[in-house]
C-alpha cells in the first residue's frame, strides 16, 4: 500500500496531450494498405514468370514504381506504429520498453529506406 | 514483460468440500475461490453441494444459502439483489457478471466462482476497487458549467437526452474493466472501459460545458488509447451496455476536433 492518495496515483503525471495522431495515422496507413496490398499481389502474379528484363521494364513505369514506394512507406510506417503499441502494452520495465521501441523503429526505418532504394534502383536502371 | 503466470503465493490449491446432507434430491455443486489474508495460506477452491430444491434461482441466492447454512466464513459483497447496485460483480462460469442476475440454471455442471479478475483480493470474492473508484473520480463525473445555474432545471432536448441512453444505466460494477486484457496489463494508467463509458456519458451530455476539457483529460496514449477494441467489455456487461462503442465515440470526437 502506498501512502499517496489513490487519486494522486491515478492523476500521476497528467495526460500526454498526445495519442490521437498516432491512432489516426495507424488507421490511415491501414486503410491505404488495403488497395496497395491487393494491387501488389495481383501485380506479382502478373509478372511472376517474367525474366529480369521484363520485370525491370514493368517497374520502370512511374505509376508502378510510385505505388511500390507508397506500399513500402505505408507498410513500414504502419508496422512501426503497431509494434510500438505492442511494446507499450507488454514490455516492462520502462527502460526495456524505450529500448525495444527505439531499436524496432530504427530497424524498420532502415529496412524501409533500403527497400525504397532497391525499388528505385531497379525502376531507374 | 507483463506477468502471465500467477506468483507462487497466488497459486490456487484444493479446499474443503461441504456436502448437502442426506435427503437432498437436486444437488448443484459450487466451486468457490477462497482466500483469507490473515491465514498466510494460498488461495483454495472450496466445494459446496447445494440442494436446489431449497434454494432460489440466482447464483446470489446460492451464495447466501451457503453463507447462512453451510459456511459463515464465506465473504462476498451484495446489496440490492436486483442488478442495480453492482456490488455482487464476480467471475461466474468464466464470465464477469452479477451474481444476483445470473441464473444458476444457465450454468451446466459445476458453478465456478472467482473474484473479478486481475484485481487485488481483499478476501474471498471481495476485490479491492480503490484504484478503480479513484479513476472514476478522476474523470469528474458531475455536470460542469460556466453559465450560472438557471432558476429552474437545465433544459435538454429529447434528442439530446436520448444520447444518454445506454450510458446512464452503467452501475460501475467493474465487470467490463476487469474483463479487459488491456486493463489487466495497464490499469495503472489505462482508465478502462467502465470509466471511459462514464467519461463519455458527461462528454455527450448537452448540458455540460466542459466537453473540451474532458477530451483534453483523456487525450493520452494510455488513459484512452490502450483500448484496442477487444470487445470483452461489451460481451460481458451484465447490463447489456456497449462500452466499446462509447470509447469509439470518444476517439471519433478526438479526431473531429483536430
Amino acid at each position: 500500500m502506498s501512502i499517496r492518495t489513490p487519486l494522486a496515483h491515478v492523476r500521476g503525471l497528467g495526460t500526454a496531450k498526445d495519442g490521437t495522431h498516432h491512432w489516426w495515422v495507424q488507421r490511415v496507413t491501414s486503410v491505404a494498405l488495403v488497395p496497395l496490398v491487393l494491387w501488389f499481389i495481383i501485380s506479382l502474379l502478373a509478372v511472376s514468370h517474367a525474366d529480369y528484363e521484363t520485370f525491370q521494364h514493368w517497374l520502370s513505369n512511374p505509376v508502378r514504381a510510385g505505388l511500390m514506394v507508397a506500399l513500402l512507406v505505408a507498410m513500414f510506417y504502419h508496422a512501426s506504429l503497431g509494434m510500438q503499441v505492442i511494446y507499450e502494452d507488454y514490455v516492462r520495465p520502462e527502460g526495456a520498453k524505450v529500448v525495444a521501441v527505439l531499436v524496432t523503429q530504427f530497424v524498420l526505418f532502415l529496412l524501409g529506406v533500403i527497400s525504397i532504394v532497391a525499388v528505385l534502383k531497379i525502376a531507374l536502371a | 514483460m507483463a506477468q502471465f503466470n500467477l506468483p507462487p503465493n497466488s497459486v490456487i490449491g484444493k479446499g474443503k468440500t461441504y456436502y448437502a446432507g442426506t435427503g437432498a434430491k437436486n444437488v448443484k455443486r459450487f466451486q468457490i475461490y477462497r482466500w483469507d489474508p490473515d491465514s498466510g495460506e494460498n488461495p483454495r477452491m472450496d466445494s459446496y453441494e447445494v440442494d436446489m430444491a431449497a434454494c432460489g434461482p440466482m447464483v446470489l441466492d446460492a451464495l447466501l444459502k451457503i453463507k447462512n447454512e453451510m459456511d459463515p466464513t464465506l465473504t462476498f459483497r451484495r446489496s440490492c439483489r436486483e442488478g442495480v447496485c453492482g456490488s455482487c460483480a464476480m467471475n461466474i462460469d468464466g464470465t464477469n457478471t452479477l451474481a444476483c442476475t445470473k441464473a444458476i440454471g444457465d450454468v451446466s455442471g459445476e458453478v465456478k466462482i472467482y473474484p473479478l479478475p486481475h484485481m487485488p483480493v481483499v478476501k474471498d470474492l471481495v476485490p479491492d476497487l480503490t484504484h478503480f473508484y479513484a479513476q472514476y473520480a478522476s474523470i469528474k463525473p458531475w455536470l460542469q458549467s460556466i453559465t450560472p445555474p438557471p432558476a429552474r432545471e437545465r433544459l435538454q432536448s429529447k434528442e439530446d437526452r436520448a444520447k444518454l441512453d445506454g450510458l446512464y444505466e452503467c452501475i460501475l460494477c467493474a465487470c467490463c474493466s476487469t474483463s479487459c486484457p488491456s486493463y489487466w496489463w495497464n490499469s495503472e494508467r489505462y482508465l478502462g472501459p467502465s470509466v471511459l463509458l462514464q467519461a463519455y456519458r458527461w462528454i455527450v451530455d448537452s448540458r455540460d460545458e466542459f466537453t473540451g476539457e474532458r477530451l483534453d483529460d483523456l487525450e493520452d496514449p494510455f488513459r484512452l488509447y490502450r483500448c484496442h477494441t477487444i470487445m470483452n467489455c461489451t460481451k460481458t456487461c451484465p447490463k447489456s451496455l456497449n462500452p466499446a462503442k462509447a470509447i469509439a465515440e470518444i476517439k471519433k470526437l478526438m479526431v473531429e476536433r483536430r
